[in-house]
């Protein structure tokens, strides 16, 4: 086997990646551009943006979005990690088989369904729908998120340490939040920001769930794109792809540097 | 001494219980339940009120009242899905869109996921950011990105009369190509990653030993890569086949009239018909038809779950 790139693997990545970024690639580019058609190239124009900043509805629509996904991922956050725990440190229990299956099934199940059920849940219980609503709707639907990308930390993860803590004295509360939750941390972040960015992007469970006045970016998005191309659009969607984007990035930094600090101490405390 | 011992416990025990039951009950009330409520409206008939379905089972006539309410319950939205071809058209051509564009994702994200496999290991880690990164950006955004470069006077139809491959503009968007090209580049990343995970891990020692014995490479990577990479084929398999079975946004947005897909068919069911009951059995049916994929997915997903411990 030769190590490295072949010609073959080098071209496969090279279009794959190409094909991955091509489409976002020329949505930034028409949301500067002059002309009201989006295919067409007129020139260099900050004009859309200038539009969305005065068009209430969206920027009412971004505010309602923002913090239903903060509050749902932050919700979703508690919950996916007792999820994660309760599947990786307890064992066996009863309704573990259902209780997995109910972790894995919202993963994959098709959003239409999930969104039905959860309203007519709602219309059931005679809840008013709305913010909250689309809330419980989202915690649902990320915490599973939460809890795999919990799990797959805590998998890895060193038990003697927690033991050691048991040992001398710690109650599990405290070695909790001492121990295990430092350590588990990065897959806690991680967790948080993609409850946040589903939440975020979420059309179909949103449209389901939600009621007056808490019209989500998404829905407005989807109903303006109805209609047609706008570049409008398209720089609302430049806008959220950069804030997406500058998150993920600054977020791996961030993960990537503890990790090599990390890695110094111990190479350090292993000299000392 | 003793007793303080057994108090720790109890509490330890007590926050076991917790660690569980909260997650569990929020599943169970959110997730699990509401299934059956949709199964019992699937059986009711529409209603000109709110909530637009009757009978709404209550207490209020007494147990006779619940009794004559029961009797309501018809098989008639089932009796539709089959006697309307329209339904059970949308069922068969939803299975086939998603069976074929899940080879055509998997014919597409091998080769890159292989590649991103052989390259030098200081590059992986920036690759699958790569990957991922689309991945974080939004669906409908990635979606609406391609009604532009498909319609009628879009980019694509721009360069191919540029280059004199074509004098009138071809359609593409409204037809069921540009569904299968929005879903391939939706659901790319799920199926590179599981291929990849696999891929990377692989023991490049047996490849080694095939090639020392003489083998050629396209039949070591038949008889030796590939089969040693089939978990991450179907994982990825089952994570894309799933929901695109039920997928609404692509077929809306990319598709024509005569893209049939139910995700679709039980979204204009629920908003425009606003038929609440034969949605519901919409749904209870495509439920039925993925409950054995799922089952297969969530035991794939739990085994090496266990395996990684």
């Amino acid at each position: 086997m030769r190590r490295g790139l072949t010609w073959f693997n080098a071209t496969s990545v090279a279009l794959g990646f190409a094909f991955l970024y091509l489409p976002i690639l020329l949505l930034v580019v028409y949301s500067f551009n002059e002309s009201k058609l989006v295919t067409v190239w007129t020139g260099f124009s900050f004009r859309w943006y200038g539009a969305l900043l005065n068009d209430k509805a969206m920027l009412d629509a971004a505010w309602v979005t923002l913090r239903v996904a903060f509050l749902s991922a932050t919700i979703a956050t508690v919950l996916g990690t007792l999820g994660a725990l309760a599947l990786v440190r307890f064992g066996r229990f009863l309704g573990r088989t259902v209780f997995s299956g109910m972790i894995y099934a919202p993963l994959v199940m098709p959003d239409v369904i999930t969104g039905l059920s959860l309203l007519l849940l709602f219309v059931s219980l005679d809840l008013d729908r709305g913010f909250w609503t689309l809330i419980l709707a989202h915690v649902t639907l990320t915490m599973c998120f939460v809890a795999v990308v919990v799990q797959s930390r805590l998998v890895t993860f060193d038990r003697s340490l927690e033991e050691a803590a048991l040992d001398l004295g710690a109650t599990p509360t405290k070695t909790f939040f001492v121990i295990t939750l430092p350590l588990i941390m990065p897959g806690v972040v991680a967790g948080w920001m993609l409850a946040f960015t589903l939440s975020l992007d979420d059309l179909v469970i949103a449209s389901f769930t939600t009621g007056p006045g808490a019209t989500t970016l998404p829905m407005k998005i989807f109903s303006q794109v109805k209609f047609g191309v706008t570049p409008e659009v398209n720089a609302i969607s430049t806008i959220l792809i950069l804030v997406v984007a500058t998150g993920v990035i600054v977020a791996s930094l961030i993960t990537k540097r503890r990790e090599v600090e990390r890695q110094k101490a111990e190479r350090l405390a292993l000299q000392g | 001494m003793a007793a303080n011992m057994t108090s720790a416990d109890t509490r330890g025990s007590r926050l076991r219980w917790l660690v569980i039951a909260i997650p569990l009950a929020w599943m169970l009330i959110f997730f699990l339940i509401p299934f059956f409520n949709v199964l019992k409206i699937s059986f009711s008939t529409r209603a000109r009120a709110m909530p637009p379905y009757k009978p709404v089972l209550t207490m209020v006539d007494g147990l006779a009242g619940l009794f004559d309410k029961l009797q309501q319950f018809t098989a008639a939205n089932y009796l539709m899905l089959v006697a309307d071809s329209k339904y059970w058209l949308s069922y068969v051509s939803s299975v086939q869109i998603a069976l074929c564009s899940t080879v055509l994702i998997l014919l597409v994200a091998y080769p890159i996921a292989y590649g991103m496999a052989r390259a030098p290991r200081q590059w992986r880690t920036t690759l699958v950011m790569l990957v991922i990164l689309p991945f974080w950006t939004s669906f409908l955004i990635r979606v609406y990105a391609w009604m532009g470069i498909l319609s009628d006077e879009g980019l694509l139809n721009q360069l191919l009369m540029h280059f004199g491959l074509i004098d009138q503009p071809l359609r593409i968007l409204t037809t069921n190509w540009a569904v299968y090209i929005g879903i391939v580049y939706s659901y790319l990343p799920f199926m590179i990653l599981p291929l990849y995970a696999t891929l990377e891990k692989l023991d490049e020692t047996l490849l080694e030993a095939a090639e020392d014995l003489g083998c050629p490479p396209m039949k070591a990577f038949w008889k030796i890569t590939f089969p040693l990479s089939l978990p991450g084929v179907v994982a990825g398999c089952f994570l894309v086949f799933i929901p695109i079975t039920g997928e609404f946004v692509i077929p809306d947005l990319l598709g024509g009239s005569g893209t049939l897909m139910i995700g679709k068919t039980l979204w204009y069911e629920f908003f425009n018909n606003r038929n609440w009951p034969l949605a519901s059995a919409v749904a209870v049916v495509l439920l039925l038809i993925l409950v054995v994929p799922i089952v297969i997915f969530q035991n794939q997903q739990q085994k090496q779950a266990e395996k990684a411990r």
